[in-house]
């Protein structure tokens, strides 16, 4: 590893100040386990990395029913899934925050660092885009916010300018009658890149047969240079009956923005089709959550006997 | 400088902030029980707890730690007596031992959170330890003898 000079400042103004001395050459330090592999691998020499944990902004973990959700960027997973309105109102980050890594990641890790790290494959962001998030980020010139599907630009690249750091994900208020889902697919049940991700989020109108999808958001991982919002998919939903003939019909829409490489974690032609087993899915399962019915997670799963992704 | 407390010693050391918390413990303090496997966070090998919390401490920066709480294997027994989770590996018998270590901790960590873990809950929790030997089963039935009796009943998990 590169020398570098390590820094712990208590204010975000100190920590712009910081970054924006060094501009490319400075890197933020959340939880490390991100940063830390790719300087060891030489990925990023910075002469200067600013850890940003002692800033009390980036701490925050709150929930008001006016401004929904904040989570601040050095928020590590276990404390996020273990919060009680996390658990309660935002279950699509639970059923994310809970397979990134192991638990002596989790420990570490930030949803932050996962979003600001752009993987295309990242957990978290197909959850925080199907909410709806916004990434507030405070720069040399003072803050900007922006939707969290704007925030990933290429592999590994973020919308962030040199000097700005991300200080906290919003997550707009959660309605009773609305429900989300984050699912994955890998060979193994953790410590694993997902081949394929997706997160539904649904807001459902009226009751019984008459039950129709209000708002639809969709997006999906691992299947393009970023994570992709798949807008028209969800859109398609909109005014139309709870069904699975209208579930279908926007797994197959998001199939065709899916733009997936072919590498060792499968081909193109698979992950395609699994983006619309796991649509459906996800969809389903953001609907009976919606409608207040129980649906395990990944983690959660021993807890049921019963397939679960069938409409009742 | 650095000051840290490992296993209830304070200590101050070296501030090179390339060094991460793996290597002070294993170089500076002599703590050689952490192991060191992959240096990305992808095994488990090196964990130890850092105030209660489980972490890959190849990932740790020494510079985070300054004014925490270390505890590596060395410090998991009270005077000479083991942990339940050490008695239960030694017990159950393991084959080259490297991720014993952080096995142990990542364990008794789980069994202070949840006393009586199911089987699901036990491989959930240990699934970010790797044991190259292959010995999952040993593992589980340690700690599912840490737990208290039915330590011989058949493991049985999905």
């Amino acid at each position: 590893m590169k020398d570098f000079e390590y820094t712990a400042p208590a204010t975000l103004r100190d920590a712009v100040k910081l970054l924006a001395e060094k501009g490319e050459n400075a890197r933020v330090l959340a939880g490390g386990t991100d940063l830390i592999v790719q300087m060891r691998g030489r990925r990023y020499q910075p002469e200067r990395v600013v850890d940003i944990k002692k800033i009390p902004e980036v701490n925050e973990l709150t929930f008001s029913p006016r401004k929904g959700l904040r989570i601040g960027a050095a928020v590590p997973c276990h404390i996020i899934y273990h919060n009680s309105d996390v658990i309660e109102r935002y279950p699509g980050i639970v059923d994310a925050a809970m397979i990134i890594g192991g638990i002596q990641i989790q420990g570490r890790a930030t949803l932050g660092g996962n979003l600001c790290n752009a993987s295309p494959s990242a957990d978290s962001i197909p959850a925080l885009i199907a909410y709806g998030a916004i990434a507030e980020i405070q720069g040399p010139q003072g803050k900007r916010k922006i939707p969290v599907e704007e925030f990933c630009v290429s592999p590994g690249r973020n919308a962030l300018q040199p000097g700005e750091m991300l200080v906290c994900i919003q997550i707009p208020q959660s309605k009773s009658n609305t429900g989300a889902h984050y699912l994955r697919f890998i060979p193994r049940n953790e410590m694993d890149i997902a081949v394929v991700g997706v997160g539904a989020c649904v807001e459902l109108a009226g009751r019984g047969k008459a039950q129709t999808f209000k708002r639809v958001r969709i997006a999906l991982a691992a299947v393009g240079p970023t994570p992709i919002f798949a807008s028209a998919a969800g859109a398609s939903l909109e005014g139309q009956s709870v069904s699975e003939e209208s579930i279908l019909a926007a797994a197959e829409a998001a199939k065709s923005v899916a733009k997936p490489i072919s590498d060792m974690r499968g081909p193109a032609e698979y992950r395609t089709h699994l983006v619309g087993v796991l649509t459906k899915r996800a969809l389903i399962g953001a609907v009976k959550r919606a409608r207040g019915e129980h649906v395990p997670n990944a983690v959660q799963e021993h807890e049921s006997a019963h397939p679960v992704y069938t409409l009742s | 400088m650095i000051e840290l407390t490992v296993n209830g010693t304070s200590h101050t050391v070296s501030s090179d902030p390339r060094r991460t918390l793996l290597d002070v413990l294993r170089e500076d303090l002599k703590l050689t029980g952490t192991k060191y496997g992959c240096g990305e966070g992808a095994c488990g090998a090196c964990t130890v707890l850092l105030d209660g919390q489980p972490v890959v401490s190849c990932l740790v920066l020494i510079g985070e730690v300054q004014g925490r709480a270390v505890t590596t294997i060395e410090g998991l027994a009270a005077e000479d007596v083991l942990h339940p989770v050490q008695e239960a590996l030694v017990a159950e018998g393991m084959q080259c031992g490297y991720c014993v270590p952080g096995m142990a901790l990542l364990a008794a960590a789980l069994l202070r959170q949840t006393p009586e873990p199911t089987d699901e809950e036990i491989v959930r929790w240990m699934g970010g330890s790797l044991c190259r030997c292959g010995g999952y089963r040993a593992v589980l039935r340690a700690i599912r003898r840490a737990v208290g009796p039915g330590a011989n009943d058949e493991v049985q998990v999905k």
